[in-house]
């Protein structure tokens, strides 16, 4: 009962040490917003509106019905004729198209004499990702041309159709994928400079010594240290999953228990890895450098930018210790696939391991350290 | 709020003494050795990143787990479900119902289904059977990239029937694709230039607003000001050094990229030194003033995380493609030093010298430089009573 008191009014004195001072308080509530605002328009795969350039050296029926068919399709927008070979390149160099389509003279010949009609796509490769995709949407504007003019110029009709669907995310949005997997990216961030510096702060300034010789336990010091974090964290999480429920109307499939039951055992593995941090550094400054030295690793391994599945065997055994990879799958499968408490169970044990793998370490250290 | 100091020693102040300029840096220098943290960011995180980007991540969809659901295994049928297992970017199981490959994708064991109905021959005969291509959409962009690879299978499968039985010829256009700058679609070679612009921020902007934010919540700053010391030369101080890190990060993330991913560096060093420098200064000046500013180590932390380095990762067109995005983030995105760097990096590693993408670029960075400066300069004055 002593301890609980004791307990309360230390987790009251951090709160009160992080949200007091206005600026203190605005970076840890202001940025998970701005930034999950930003980039669930930024970080997106899906094309539009991409710059082209057409050489069309056929002038025919034809040609000119391709182009409409990839000026119709809302993803490439013209922006110019060109008239020689040579105006290809500065275009493409100088970035001020990424893909230049070009058709020569016997364009509709070909077709009409029933042969293959040459279509030269050229795409600017600086960025390979972007111009594979517009490949891509280039690749399905031929093949819906070419069924048409099968069906129009009496040839046979396709033996097979593809028939494509989508689960989960009939439209293929990027956003739907993103700002869900945000919650998870933004509050490991959060937590971990959150709880390292906190400690680190303390040590710094000398503080830590004074709450030592203090009748507190270090395990009631690191629960102290940890609950507002957590706090910290829960209120991030709702911030942004408004963000994405309102904002970007991005539509919840699941349990909302579920979700916020995932969220919170991330949250205590978070914590506890920052408290692993800052048990180690000495200073702010080695704090916060050795979050971000834990934080980077688990962001880029996380299966959000890149998908776990491209990544070498090796590569993916280490992501299994990262809590972030639990967390986002947790929270896509409940948010878009409605999963259940039984569905994500092999993602929450892990962060069981996790968590109480990062508190002990951190009391561990904290404790030989005490003596 | 600034701190007023009382006045300062009638000492020459309006030159930068070289002398004390040196014994500034040579204990900036002092600090970083002895703080085995600045160096961990300054090359060890480069390293770790490198090995990490280069050898970790990978865009190139393959080996993609997929059903195929047969529900009536015939000749055709199966020679159809033979094309998907022959092909490199699937890894097929084979379902003999759709139930057994919902099961199948709701478990996560495969990330697509195909699937080809009970009367497949039939309507194969009586010209165009429906397959249905159902993908597991979560991953949006991977969603894409399975199901254009289906749709290739299956157009690959058309085709060698179409010869095997001599249909009558109407001609299709066909596309000839070619990627300038990266002909083999190697994702390194537009990993690696975004790698370069990680490092920099990371060593420009997020060490010296730490180190400075220390400073000036320590009071060591203060004590400075009380010595001969001018506001110019302890900037100076401050950015020589850091100033150093990152172009040795440069140095290493270039070389690496050459010997160890083989990513072309197809226009001049000098000029890729030189621009790479100015964005250097730029991220120096960002951290300097978000230190100088906050004069907290824990707000210019986050700050400047949030302020260049995610930035860096998201707005920059480093992974992602910024023409479609809205307005106002685009707006939002021309704010950032890391655009321009990371348009002129791509173009200097792979398109080579091209000046009208060169110049703009700079100059908006340089431009950048001149406002951050003196932005900081106002902020670090020391004020006379």
């Amino acid at each position: 009962m002593e301890s609980l008191r004791r307990i309360l009014a230390l987790i009251r004195k951090e709160l009160l040490a992080i949200l007091k001072d206005p600026r203190s308080r605005f970076t840890v509530l202001g940025p998970p917003v701005i930034q999950a605002l930003v980039f669930g328009y930024a970080a997106t795969y899906d094309l539009n509106k991409v710059r082209y350039a057409v050489y069309d050296q056929d002038r025919s029926e034809a040609s000119r019905q391709f182009l409409a068919d990839m000026d119709g399709s809302g993803t490439f927008r013209r922006v110019a004729n060109l008239r020689d070979q040579r105006e290809i390149g500065p275009l493409i160099d100088s970035r001020r198209v990424l893909i230049v389509v070009r058709m020569g003279q016997d364009f509709e010949r070909c077709l009409l004499s029933g042969q293959p009609a040459d279509v030269q796509v050229i795409a600017d490769g600086r960025n390979s990702n972007t111009a594979g995709t517009a490949l891509n949407y280039i690749g399905t504007i031929a093949d819906n041309f070419n069924a048409r003019w099968q069906q129009t110029h009496g040839g046979p009709s396709p033996p097979v159709q593809a028939v494509p669907r989508a689960w989960y995310n009939p439209n293929l949005e990027t956003r739907w994928f993103m700002v869900p997997g945000m919650i998870g990216m933004l509050t490991l961030v959060q937590m971990v400079i959150i709880t390292a510096m906190s400690v680190a702060r303390e040590r710094e300034q000398g503080t830590f010594d004074q709450l030592l010789v203090t009748p507190f336990r270090p395990i009631e010091i690191m629960i102290g240290k940890s609950v507002p974090s957590i706090l910290i964290g829960l209120v991030q999480v709702t911030m942004v999953l408004t963000l994405a429920l309102f904002w970007f109307k991005i539509p919840f499939q699941g349990s909302l228990f579920t979700l916020y039951f995932g969220a919170l055992l991330f949250l205590i593995a978070a914590v506890g890895i920052g408290l692993m941090v800052s048990s180690v550094a000495a200073t702010m400054q080695q704090a916060l450098l050795g979050s971000f030295l834990t934080i980077m690793p688990f962001a880029m391994l996380s299966g959000l930018n890149t998908p776990i599945s491209n990544m070498p065997r090796e590569v993916q055994y280490v992501t299994l210790i990262n809590p972030l990879r639990y967390v986002i799958s947790i929270i896509h499968r409940v948010f878009l696939e409605a999963a259940s408490f039984r569905g994500i169970a092999s993602d929450l044990w892990p962060l069981v391991l996790i968590a109480l793998f990062s508190q002990s370490v951190a009391i561990w250290v904290f404790r030989r350290r005490l003596i | 709020m600034e701190t007023r100091f009382a006045g300062e020693p009638g000492t020459d102040s309006s030159r930068i003494n070289p002398r004390r300029v040196r014994s500034l840096i040579r204990k900036e220098f002092v600090q970083i050795i002895r703080d085995p943290s600045s160096i961990a960011i300054a090359l060890v995180l480069p390293v770790f990143l490198i090995l990490l980007i280069g050898y970790g991540l990978s865009l190139d969809v393959k080996e993609v787990p997929v059903a195929v659901v047969l529900e009536n295994p015939t000749p055709e049928s199966a020679s159809l479900a033979g094309a998907f297992r022959l092909s490199d970017y699937f890894k097929v199981t084979e379902a003999t119902s759709m139930q057994e490959a919902v099961k199948l994708i709701r478990d996560l064991k495969v990330d697509g289904i195909v699937r080809l109905s009970q009367d497949f021959d039939r309507q194969l005969a009586s010209g165009g059977a429906p397959v249905q291509l159902i993908v597991r959409g979560v991953d949006a962009n991977r969603g894409r990239f399975i199901q254009g690879y289906a749709q290739g299978a299956l157009q690959q499968w058309t085709n060698q029937r179409a010869v095997s039985e001599a249909a009558p010829s109407v001609g299709s256009a066909r596309l000839q694709t070619r990627m300038w700058f990266n002909e083999a679609v190697d994702s390194h070679y537009f990993l690696v230039p975004g790698l370069v612009v990680l490092i920099m921020t990371l060593t420009g902007a997020l060490l010296t607003a730490l180190v400075m934010a220390r400073e000036w919540e320590q009071g060591t700053l203060e004590a400075l000001f009380v010595t001969p010391v001018r506001a110019g030369e302890i900037l100076i101080g401050k950015i020589l050094p850091y100033f150093l890190l990152g172009m040795a990060g440069l140095f290493l993330t270039a070389s690496a990229g050459r010997f160890l991913f083989h990513v072309p560096l197809r226009g001049s060093t000098f000029i890729l030194a030189a621009v790479s420098a100015l964005y250097l200064l730029v991220a120096l000046g960002f951290g300097l003033l978000i230190s100088s500013t906050t004069r907290n180590q824990f707000v210019a932390g986050q700050i400047t995380i949030i302020a260049t380095f995610l930035p860096a990762v998201f707005l920059s067109g480093f992974i992602f493609d910024l023409t479609g995005v809205p307005r106002a983030v685009q707006f939002v995105s021309y704010l950032l030093p890391a655009r321009y760097y990371v348009s002129f990096l791509q173009t200097i590693f792979l398109a080579g010298n091209v000046w009208s993408v060169i110049l703009p670029n700079s100059a908006v960075m340089l431009v950048m430089l001149l406002i951050l400066f003196a932005l900081t300069l106002r902020k670090t004055k020391k004020r006379l009573n």
